[in-house]
Formats: C-alpha cells, structure tokens, sequence
C-alpha cells in the first residue's frame, strides 16, 4: 500500500468511526448492514478468494451462529460474549464436515457448490421443526434494557461491533493471506495439482479454508440474532441470503481485502436508496433490491468482472507495480 | 555408485491402454539420468507414477530406500521430489516471486526465510528481474525457468524435469544446461529428466532409459543409446539414419 492509501483508509476509518455523531437512526442502520455485509464478505472471500472454493451456503453458518447462540440466552440467560464460541464451534465443525465430504470424496467445482448449498437447505427445512428453536414461527429475543455485556443495547452498541468485527476480519485475513497457510491457499486457487507437487497437502489446506471461513461467518451469525432479536429459518438459510452474502466480494474484488468492504458500500446503499426513491414515488414493487442486485452483478461481470477495487486501486494510485 | 531412485516393475494401465508396462531402472545419486521415447511412449505418465499424481497397478518405487509407492503428490515432495510440468502450470496470478515462495514454503515455516530462499533461487535461474511480475505475465522460456525454479525451492534431492527445454530457443537450452549441470555438479542435486532436445540429453546426461508404447527398449550411455538400430527405429526415424 502507498502512504496515499493509507491517508486514505485513514481518513475513511475515521469517518466510520464518526458517523454516529451525525448520523440519524436511518443512516446508522443502513451503514450496521453495509458493515454486516462487508463482515461476511470477507469471511466468504478466505474460502472462494482465497483459496477457490465456492461457498453458495453461507447462509448456514450465519444460521448456525445465530441460533446457537439465541438460543443460549433464551433458554439458559447464557449472554452472546459465550453463546458465540459454541455458535462458531457449531459452524466450523459444519464446515468441516462439508469440507471432508467434498474433499475426500472429490467433490470439486460446481458440485462442491451445490453440496454447500444442499446442506444450508436442509438446515432452512430442518430448523423449520425444531420446536425448542421456535420452528417455523421464528425464535425471538428479549428486548429491552442496556446491557452491553449481554450485547442488549442501543442501534449505536451495534454499530461498534459491528465495524470492530469488520476491523477485527480485515485483520485477520491480511495476517492469514500473508501466512504460510495463505500462499498454500492461493497456490491452490491457482493451480491445484502444481500447488501439491510443492508440497501443499490440498485435503487439510482446503479443510481449514471452511473451518476459518465458516467459524468467522457464525459470529456474523451470533450478530444478527442479537441485532434484529428474531430468527426465521425462512430467512436466515434462505438461498438468497447466501446469495447476498457473496456479492460483496464479487462486486468488491474477488481475493481483495478491500473488495468486500468496497461492494458491501455499493451494494447495500444503492439498494436502499433505490428502494427508497421508488417508495417515495408511492410505488410498491416487492423484490425490486434483488433485481437490482441482478443488474448489478451483470453489470459488474460484463464490465469489470474482476471487481471494482483492483480497478479503483489502480485509478486512485493506492497500489504500486505495474498491477 | 548407490542408487537414489530405484524404479522397478512400474506399470499402469487406463481403461485397459498399457500406458506404461514393467518399467523399471535405476537413478544413482548424483547422477543425470534421460527419459527419452516418442510421443506417446509414456514419459509423462512414468513421471506421474514416480511422482504420485496416481498410483501404478503393479511395481514399486523407492527413493533413498525408502518405498514411496502409492504417495500423494505432496507427501513425495515432503520425501525429496520436485518436479516441473511439461504443460507449464504456473500460479499465474501470483508474482513470480511468489510463485518461488510457495515452492520455498515445503520445508520452511517461515515466510520471511522462504522468500530469501526463493530470491537465491530466482537469481540463480536468471529470473530475478522478473520477481514482481505475475506469472502469468512471463515468456514461455521463463515460464518454464519458473517451472525449474518452484521445484528447485522445495529443496529436493531428486528434480524431475518434463521437458523444460522444448520450445526454448538454442540459447536458451544452453543457457539452462549450463544450470542444471551446475546444481548437479556443485550441489549434487540428482535429476531425472524427460527430454526431446537431443543436444541436450548428450550434453548433461550420463544414462538413457528409452521408452516405446510403454515399454523399455533400451539404456546405456547417450552414445550406445542412439547408436542402437531400436531406439533408431522407433525414436529418431529413420531421417537419421
């Protein structure tokens, strides 16, 4: 990075961490879900960006964290700073199975895929039964009080979590891109068979690309539950919150820190303001924000299909090299 | 002189094609040693068995010793085995440097030393200019100079070279030559190696094993080898008679 784009991300840092001096309670809460999305983004891009594997059940282990830990707390008053380890644990141990599925099975490209998505469905439908969960009518969180160990609080308590979590994933990933785990990673994004003939043990390489992405997803997860205080498994496994979660990074850059970041700050604005401007022309069009997102990722793959941030960095001079 | 890679029986068969049949020599450590044959003779695919990509249906191999038979890919590089691709494959989206520090990175837990290493090698091979550059960005010749370099990094004690000198111009063979006969001759590294350009296989390698349909129709010295009306026959046509 050049001191030009750390100014840059400097300043931008500074502006999220301002914004609830100004920011009204609209623009607080469409900038948790910017952030909410940029978090999971990046979670999603260590298993696809990272090390080429495509995730289009996310929404499982969103699902997983979530439940866990609500779960916790309603029944057993186990606030969410404990609920999460078992939230994540829950979901690393899913990703892990999956991973060993497909793995050891080679299970590979869109048919590893549709495996992670066969598995997010049979949890939407399953959940749907689980009575201690509160099934099909939805699992709901006590509201009210300030309680920010139990994670009870203000929009703005959510605001800093959720951009600590942002900080917290951005971290992490830049620190395990640049590990040796990460040069396995992409060496196997790039070329499999020429990434083991140098050693990389693809089976356990792969295996911990699910357990890292699928663990940082849940607390995501355990976010969610406490943020919105109700879980539908209509909802939070549905095929299209997967979707959702991927865009991000597709918008963003693919295998990019800040691509994630970067589409969650498209996507999710442009959305909303489109939606908005229809209401306010006393419209009703139920769905529009998915056709939106439609046109966006056509757009994105027709145009710059490798995302707007390595053609951004390139045009603000934030990266040096003749990339 | 004691061998390092002892190959002995080797054969294997795809839906019923003998692409390699009892197939068996021996590498001495510190040697140079050719595979040479037509298209189709089952080079690669003997390559394939040494190192790994799938296991043969009868026969063994043994490095050091040590049998290696039936060993994934990675577990026969941790053993001592770099290979190049005849196709190259390189990580075309990471830099070459990068490319050289995963190679680096089989025996090495640290990033920081695997990238001096990866530098050592890179200069070494005449590619240190191109460090930065994405693999992807680079000439065939160096590509296949990459190819020689991610192998090298994994330190091994055997290099198996598939072809990095075809499609290389006449300088550029002799230039990697002169490479490889340096790490043979000063560091001893052992290599086995696939090759068509002629030149070369007299100039480096002490030991020829020719293939034919899958089969070993002769070895010896470079001179006896092209001097048998077999390998004649079948291998270098009969122009060169």
């Amino acid at each position: 990075m050049t001191a030009r784009a750390m100014a840059l991300a400097g300043v931008l840092l500074a502006a999220l961490l301002a914004a609830p001096l100004v920011a009204d309670s609209y623009v607080l809460s469409v900038l948790t879900t910017v952030l909410w999305f940029a978090y999971v983004g990046q979670a999603w891009n260590v298993m696809m960006g990272f090390s080429g594997l495509l995730s289009l059940g996310h929404a499982l282990y969103v699902g997983l964290g979530a439940y866990a830990s609500a779960a916790l707390f309603v029944h057993f008053g186990i606030g969410p700073w404990l609920g999460l380890f078992v939230g994540v644990a829950l979901a690393a141990a899913a990703g892990a199975f999956i991973g060993f599925l497909g793995f050891r099975f080679g299970v590979r490209g869109v048919h590893f895929a549709l495996l992670t998505i066969a598995f997010a469905e049979v949890a939407r439908i399953g959940f749907d039964h689980i009575g201690w969960l509160g099934g099909s009518g939805g699992l709901f969180l006590p509201v009210g009080g300030s309680d920010p160990l139990n994670l009870r609080g203000a929009p703005v308590l959510f605001y800093y979590v959720i951009l600590a979590l942002v900080l917290l994933a951005f971290a992490l990933a830049k620190v395990l891109l640049h590990s040796r785990l990460g040069y396995q990673w992409l060496a196997i994004r790039e070329d499999a068979e020429a990434a083991e003939a140098v050693g990389v043990d693809l089976f356990r390489a792969r295996i911990k690309a699910v357990v890292v992405s699928a663990a940082l997803t849940a607390l995501g997860g355990v976010f969610q539950a406490f943020y919105f205080n109700n879980l539908f498994p209509e909802q939070v496994f549905s095929m299209g919150r997967s979707i959702e979660i991927i865009l991000p990074a597709i918008v963003g850059g693919i295998g990019t820190l800040f691509g994630p970041i970067l589409g969650a700050f498209i996507l999710t604005p442009m959305g909303e303001a489109l939606t908005g401007a229809i209401g306010a022309l006393g419209i009703d069009l139920p769905g529009l924000k998915q056709l939106f997102y439609g046109a966006a990722l056509v757009a994105i793959i027709v145009f710059r299909p490798e995302g707007v941030w390595p053609w951004l960095s390139r045009r603000l001079k934030l990266v040096r090299g003749p990339q | 002189m004691t061998a390092l890679l002892e190959v002995e029986g080797l054969s294997k068969r795809f839906r019923g094609l003998r692409a390699v049949s009892n197939v068996g020599f021996a590498v001495p450590k510190g040697g140079i040693v050719a595979l040479i044959g037509p298209n189709g003779a089952g080079k690669t695919t003997t390559f394939n068995l040494i190192a790994g990509v799938f296991p043969p249906n009868e026969g063994s191999v043994r490095l050091d010793g040590r049998p290696i038979t039936g060993l994934k890919p990675h577990q026969v590089c941790a053993a001592g085995i770099g290979r190049t691709f005849q196709i190259v494959k390189p990580f075309g989206d990471l830099t070459v440097e990068e490319n050289v520090v995963v190679g680096a990175l089989a025996r090495e837990r640290s990033v920081d030393t695997a990238r001096r290493i990866a530098r050592g090698v890179l200069e070494r091979l005449g590619l240190a200019e191109q460090s930065f550059r994405p693999a992807r960005s680079l000439t065939l010749p160096d590509r296949k100079r990459l190819e020689v370099a991610r192998a090298l990094a994994t330190r091994p004690t055997l290099l198996l070279l598939d072809e990095v000198l075809a499609g290389l111009r006449p300088t550029e063979v002799d230039r990697m030559v002169e490479v490889l006969r340096d790490l043979n001759r000063r560091e001893g590294l052992t290599i086995l190696m696939i090759e068509h350009v002629m030149r070369a296989v007299m100039a480096l390698s002490d030991h020829v094993v020719v293939l034919d349909h899958g089969e070993k129709i002769a070895e010896g010295t470079p001179a006896d080898v092209t001097a048998d009306p077999r390998v004649i026959e079948s291998y270098l046509g009969a122009e060169s008679l």
